[in-house]
């Protein structure tokens, strides 16, 4: 197993943002976090990443605890995090810069690295703007940069925190499939989290849906698609299916079914009255 | 169109609009102080003109040192507040990164900045003496304090994510403090030491108490006691004046030093 999480609490406070959460990934497994808001799961995400400490259990990645964050796990974040002073080639090499990452380097991994710098703008299709600053860039772009950023220094486990969540649609799925591209040739393990049931589908082996108040792993779905995703599998019957299993799970989990029956119970009154 | 296009909130107004908009703001006041002190009934020794404040400048500077007094006024000014930078950027650094620093001195650091510089002037002379080193204490008193405060409020707005997308690329804690929470919170921190150079400015004529015998804050006290008006203004408005210069280098400097601030 490449990450597992035995029996992890935390405690913030009074609230419980993390109960009793058992999990294994797999080496080089898509694994998408979904739920409603207060479940836990960019919390989850976080103590993976070592940002967070958990209260109780154990976080092992390749069956080693973990001791804060590293650069085997590499973290996009929704924004706000490229470094706005560099270019986008700056950005991409700044893990270049950090001495974890230049032990012991020779004169070929300089000429590696630069090599890489420049597959992953080509990978990325940010060739163009190679020069540009992060603020001349749209979202879609800036997102691209913090993804090639982030694989500079060939994390084995890439974290993902809704790192679409302020793109537009249409760039959104072009990133979707960005995204998949990188995973099949970089061979990463990808956990990524969502509030967006589609994109959970679309790009997950398995879905982990979490539930909040107190935050916990509520069920785990494998997704009945080929690994092989195209756009047109959106349309598909298990796609639909599955999308409706996972809303109407979400509206249970979150109290908002209940709130919607009081609605709908209020609006009878009214209508009666 | 052109109307509405001043009022639009937080938008940009044409360059020329912006320009005759700034003249006058600086005119207006300027001609109103002339009208004020040529009309009868206002006592000359109260309010002089602007032109017999122009001739009392051009008298300070034939008859007396006026490039003497601003050059060692501003040394005073630019040492004190040199000296400030030096020790407020490193502890403002540390209060903003770690919570720690920040329980131990920033409480403190609260609480001294309320003390008034001023009442500091008698202590100061016994501490330190009345030579340069007073005056440069007593502007080093008054402007680190707030520096601190700016300073780490400065580096506190450095965004988290920049600095855990650091952490998650192996950063150590020193390599995030000096490639990440530094650069990212220059610009703001020059403009911090934009600030605080007028705060510096502000604590001259207080600086110049201390046994001084030149200085333009010096010049103004000494005018006091000869009720001559027309140099107290002079001295005020070429502080004004300097002030206006050295903000409007900081901010060239900030374009300079920052172009991916200032590109679109």
């Amino acid at each position: 197993m490449k990450i597992e999480c035995r029996q992890v609490f935390k405690q913030f406070g009074a609230v419980t943002a993390l109960q009793d959460v058992n999990l294994a990934i797999a080496d080089n497994e898509f694994v998408t976090f979904v739920g409603a808001s207060g479940c836990g799961k960019s919390t989850l995400l976080r103590t993976i990443a070592g940002l967070e400490t958990h209260s109780r259990g154990d976080v092992l990645v390749n069956g080693r605890p973990i001791a804060g964050p590293g650069r085997d796990r590499a973290m996009v974040f929704q924004h706000y995090s490229l470094y706005p002073w560099l270019s986008v080639t700056g950005n991409i090499r700044f893990c270049r810069q950090l001495g974890a990452q230049t032990e012991g380097r020779t004169s070929a991994d300089v000429e590696a690295a630069s090599g890489r710098a420049d597959a992953l703008l080509q990978l990325m299709g940010l060739s163009a703007s190679a020069n540009a600053y992060p603020n001349q860039l749209s979202g879609g772009m800036q997102q691209r940069v913090a993804i090639a950023r982030a694989l500079m220094g060939k994390p084995e486990i890439l974290l993902m925190d809704e790192p679409f969540g302020a793109l537009d649609a249409q760039t959104r799925e072009v990133m979707h499939d960005l995204i998949l591209h990188v995973h099949r040739l970089e061979k990463t393990t990808l956990v990524f989290v969502t509030h967006d049931v589609e994109e959970a589908i679309y790009l997950g082996h398995r879905i982990v849906l979490m539930a909040p108040r107190p935050g916990r792993i509520d069920t785990i779905y494998d997704v009945p698609l080929p690994r092989e995703r195209t756009q047109d599998m959106k349309h598909s019957p298990e796609f639909l299916a599955l999308k409706r299993r996972l809303l109407d799970r979400i509206r249970e989990t979150s109290g908002m079914a209940t709130d919607l029956e009081q609605l709908a119970r209020l609006n009878r009154q009214e209508t009666s009255a | 169109m052109a109307t509405s296009s001043m009022w639009a909130i937080r938008q940009a107004i044409p360059r020329r609009a912006y320009w005759v908009l700034a003249l006058s703001g600086l005119l207006i006041p300027l001609v109103a102080w002339a009208w004020l002190s040529a009309s009868s009934g206002v006592n000359p020794v109260f309010l002089p003109g602007p032109l017999k404040v122009l001739e009392r400048i051009r008298t300070w500077w034939t008859e007396d040192d006026l490039l003497g007094d601003t050059a060692i006024s501003t040394l005073r000014v630019f040492l004190g507040w040199a000296l400030s930078v030096v020790v407020a950027v490193p502890i403002g650094l540390f209060i903003g990164t770690w919570r720690s620093v920040q329980a131990l001195l920033e409480p403190l650091t609260d609480f001294v900045r309320y003390m008034p510089a001023v009442a500091f002037v008698p202590l100061v002379m016994l501490w330190v003496g009345i030579d340069e080193s007073a005056k440069i204490a007593i502007i080093f008193l008054g402007s680190f304090f707030q520096m601190v405060l700016m300073v780490a409020e400065d580096v506190r707005r450095v965004p988290l994510a920049q600095i855990e997308a650091a952490q998650t690329m192996g950063a150590t804690r020193r390599e995030v403090l000096e490639r990440v929470i530094f650069p990212s919170a220059k610009p703001a921190l020059l403009d911090t030491l934009r600030i605080s150079m007028g705060c510096a400015w502000t604590y001259l004529v207080v600086a110049e108490l201390v046994a001084a015998n030149s200085g333009l804050g010096f010049s103004i006290l000494k005018a006091q006691r000869f009720l001559q008006t027309d140099k107290i203004f002079a001295g005020i408005l070429l502080i004004g004046l300097i002030g206006l210069v050295i903000d409007q280098l900081f901010r060239l400097l900030h374009r300079k030093v920052f172009p991916w601030m200032h590109t679109r």
